[in-house]
C-alpha cells in the first residue's frame, strides 16, 4: 500500500501557504478606489509607452465625459484581476478533476479492461472535486448573493431595469436563462451532482474489492456511472455558459461547451498520466506497464487534435460569417491578448503533435512529461484567454496573483490526491476485468524495464 | 530450378500460431511465409519481418495531399477566378487561408489514405486478375498456415511443429 510521505505533504502545505499568501497579498493590492486605480495606471503606463498609445487611442475615440467612465472601467478590471487570477486556476483545477471522474465514468460504462489497473489513479484525481467545489460555492456566492466581485458584468444593478442607464436589452432578453437566481441555484446543483456520485463511486469502488457478490456491486456502479455521464453531459455545458461563456454576456457560441469540455478532457488525461507515473516511479502501481502510459498517451496526442478541431470550428465559423456580434471576442483576444492566444494554438496543437506522434515516444515517461507539461501549460492559458478579456481586459498580466493561485491550488491537488491514493488499495481487487488490464499489452511498442512473458495469456 | 519441398502446417488459433512461430524460430528454422485469414498482431515482429516502412510513406503522401490542396485552392479560387471569400474580398490565399483548412485537411487524408492502400497492394503484389497464391483456400476462412522449406530435415521439422499445436502438417512439392 502506497503512504503519503512526509516529504510530500510539506510540500503541498508549503505550496498551499505561499499560493494563500500570495492571493492575500493581491487582493490587498489591488485598488479600493478609482484614485488609485488612476496612480496604478499612471505608474504602470510609464514603464511602456504603447500600453499608453493604446489609451490614447481608444479614448479619443469619444467625448469627454467618457474619461471618468473610462477610468471607472479600468477601476472595476484592477479589481477584477485577484478574483480572476483565483477564478482562472480554479475553473482549471475544478475541471481537471471533474472530467477525470467523467473519463473514470466513462471506462467504467465501456467496461474497458485497459484501465482497470489505473482507476485508484483516477479515482484520487476526483478526490480534488471536494475543495475546489467548495471554494467554487464561495466564488459562486461572493458573485452572485455577496457581490463582493464583479467578474460577471450582467450582475450589475440596472442590467434587467428598462428605466436604468445601464439596462442592458440584450441579456434582459435571455433573462429567463441569465438571471442572478437561475445562475447560483445551477451552479449549486452542478457541484452537489458532481460530488454525489464521486462519493457513491468512490465508497463503492473500494466496496467492490471485498464485495465477493457475484459482481452485484460491479453492477450497481455501471448503473451509477451511466446515469453520472447523461447528467454530466448536460452539466459540464451548461456550467461552461454559466461560468465562462456568461462572462461576455452579448457573445455566445453553439459550440462552447464542447471546446470547455475538450480542454479540460486532454488537461485531465495529461494529468492522470502525470500522477501514474509518478506513482509508478515510486513502485506504488506495480501492475501498471508500459502499454497503460502508451494508452494515456495516444489520448493526450488524439483529444490535443480534438481541442484544435473545436478550436479552429469555433473560429472559422465566425471569421467566415463576420457578423460583429459574435467577432468581438476575438476582436477583443486578437488586439490585446495575440501572444497568449496564437501561443497556446501552438502549444496545444503544434507541439504534442511533433512530441507524440511517433508509437515508440509515447512509451517513453520522460517524453509524455514534456509533452504534458506543455499541454498544461498551454490549456491554463487557454482559460486565462477564455476568461480574463472579460474580466480584466487590457489589464492584464501573469504575475503575483496568477502565479500564487496556480501554486495554492496545486498544493491542494497533491495533498487531496496523493493522501486519497494512500487511503485505498492501489489494486482494484473486485473487478471483474482486472485480469484483462494486468495483462494488456500493446504489440507494437517495445517495453522496457519489465518482464516481457506477460504477453498474451 | 526443380522444385523443392515444404512444410506446411496448419493451426486454428492465432494465439497458438504466434508461440509456433517463436518456437520455430528459437530452434533457427526459415519460415518461408505465414497465411492467415485476418492480420495478427506482432506475427511480423515474431517472424522476424523488418519493420513495415507504410508509415514514411503515409507521411509523405499526406505532405503531397497538402500540397496539391494548396495548390489547387490558390489556382481555383485566387489566380484563375479571383472569389470574395466571406465577404472579405482580399484575392491573398494567405488572408483567406481559414476557409482552406477543411479542404487542406481532406485532401491530406485523402492522398494518406488511398495512395498508402495503392502501396500497400501493389507491395504485396496484388492487383486486379492476379491469380490467388495462397496454397490452402482454409486459410481464407479459419485457419492459419506456417511454409517452411525442407533442407533434407524433414522427420526433426514435423516432429517440431507436432509439438507446436499444428492441427494437420504436410509435406508438398512446390514449383
Amino acid at each position: 500500500m502506497y503512504q503519503f510521505s512526509g516529504k510530500l505533504k510539506i510540500l503541498s502545505l508549503a505550496l498551499i501557504i505561499v499560493g494563500a499568501l500570495g492571493i492575500g497579498f493581491s487582493f490587498m493590492s489591488a485598488p479600493s478606489t478609482i484614485e488609485e486605480a488612476k496612480e496604478m495606471i499612471a505608474a504602470h503606463s510609464s514603464h511602456g509607452n504603447t500600453h499608453g498609445d493604446d489609451h490614447a487611442i481608444t479614448t479619443n475615440n469619444h467625448e469627454e465625459h467618457h474619461d471618468a467612465a473610462h477610468e471607472e472601467h479600468v477601476f472595476h478590471q484592477l479589481q477584477n484581476k485577484p478574483w480572476s487570477a483565483l477564478y482562472v486556476s480554479l475553473i482549471f483545477f475544478l475541471g481537471i478533476s471533474l472530467l477525470a471522474l467523467a473519463f473514470y465514468a466513462a471506462q467504467r460504462v465501456a467496461q474497458s479492461g485497459w484501465s482497470v489497473v489505473l482507476f485508484r489513479v483516477m479515482e484520487a484525481i476526483t478526490a480534488n472535486l471536494v475543495p475546489t467545489s467548495i471554494i467554487m460555492l464561495l466564488v459562486i456566492l461572493s458573485a452572485s448573493l455577496f457581490h463582493y466581485n464583479h467578474l460577471f458584468s450582467w450582475m450589475a444593478e440596472g442590467t434587467f431595469d428598462p428605466t436604468s442607464e445601464k439596462y442592458d436589452a440584450i441579456v434582459d432578453g435571455k433573462s429567463w436563462w441569465m438571471n442572478t437566481t437561475g445562475w447560483t441555484i445551477r451552479g449549486i446543483i452542478y457541484l452537489v451532482l458532481w460530488n454525489a456520485y464521486r462519493f457513491f463511486i468512490r465508497k463503492n469502488s473500494i466496496a467492490e474489492d471485498t464485495a465477493n457478490d457475484g459482481n452485484k456491486t460491479y453492477k450497481k456502479n455501471y448503473h451509477a456511472s451511466v446515469i453520472f455521464l447523461v447528467i454530466f453531459m448536460l452539466t459540464e455545458s451548461m456550467m461552461s455558459w454559466d461560468w465562462i461563456m456568461g462572462l461576455d454576456p452579448h457573445w455566445f457560441s453553439t459550440l462552447f461547451g464542447w471546446y470547455v469540455l475538450a480542454s479540460l478532457l486532454v488537461s485531465a488525461l495529461t494529468v492522470i498520466a502525470f500522477v501514474t507515473i509518478y506513482l509508478r516511479s515510486k513502485g506504488a502501481l506495480p501492475s501498471v506497464n508500459d502499454s497503460h502510459i502508451h494508452d494515456l498517451a495516444k489520448f493526450m496526442f488524439g483529444f490535443s487534435v480534438f481541442w484544435t478541431y473545436l478550436w479552429f470550428s469555433q473560429f472559422m465559423l465566425i471569421w467566415y460569417a463576420d457578423i460583429p456580434e459574435e467577432t468581438t471576442y476575438f476582436v477583443a483576444r486578437f488586439n490585446e491578448y495575440k501572444l497568449p492566444f496564437l501561443s497556446m494554438v501552438v502549444m496545444n496543437f503544434v507541439f504534442p503533435i511533433l512530441l507524440l506522434i511517433n508509437s515508440d515516444f509515447k512509451s517513453i515517461p520522460w517524453f509524455v512529461v514534456m509533452g504534458g507539461i506543455v499541454i498544461l501549460a498551454g490549456h491554463y492559458v487557454d482559460f486565462f484567454v477564455m476568461i480574463m478579456p472579460a474580466t480584466v481586459g487590457d489589464q492584464w498580466s501573469f504575475g503575483i496573483p496568477e502565479l500564487s493561485s496556480l501554486l495554492f491550488f496545486l498544493g491542494i491537488f497533491i495533498y487531496t490526491v496523493f493522501s486519497a491514493f494512500a487511503k485505498a488499495n492501489p489494486i482494484p481487487k473486485g473487478n471483474p476485468f482486472l485480469k484483462e488490464s494486468e495483462h494488456f499489452h500493446y504489440f507494437n511498442i517495445e517495453h522496457r524495464g519489465e518482464n516481457s512473458d506477460n504477453h498474451h495469456h | 530450378m526443380g522444385s523443392s519441398k515444404v512444410i506446411h502446417a496448419f493451426y486454428n488459433d492465432d494465439e497458438v500460431l504466434l508461440d509456433a512461430v517463436k518456437t520455430v524460430k528459437a530452434a533457427h528454422h526459415h519460415i518461408e511465409e505465414v497465411f492467415c485469414p485476418f492480420p495478427v498482431h506482432g506475427l511480423d515482429k515474431a517472424m522476424g519481418l523488418a519493420p513495415t516502412r507504410i508509415a514514411i510513406t503515409a507521411f509523405m503522401y499526406g505532405i503531397t495531399g497538402l500540397s496539391v490542396a494548396i495548390w489547387m485552392t490558390n489556382y481555383m479560387m485566387i489566380q484563375d477566378w479571383p472569389q470574395d471569400i466571406g465577404g472579405k474580398p482580399s484575392f491573398s490565399w494567405f488572408e483567406n487561408m481559414p476557409a482552406f483548412v477543411p479542404i487542406m485537411f481532406e485532401l491530406t487524408v485523402f492522398f494518406a489514405a488511398h495512395l498508402m492502400v495503392i502501396t500497400f497492394y501493389m507491395r504485396s503484389k496484388i492487383w486486379p486478375f492476379r491469380k490467388a497464391e495462397n496454397p490452402d483456400p482454409r486459410t481464407t476462412d479459419d485457419h492459419f498456415l506456417m511454409e517452411i522449406p525442407v533442407h533434407n530435415n524433414e522427420e526433426e521439422l514435423t516432429a517440431l511443429l507436432a509439438k507446436t499445436g499444428a492441427v494437420e502438417i504436410n509435406v508438398v512439392e512446390k514449383h
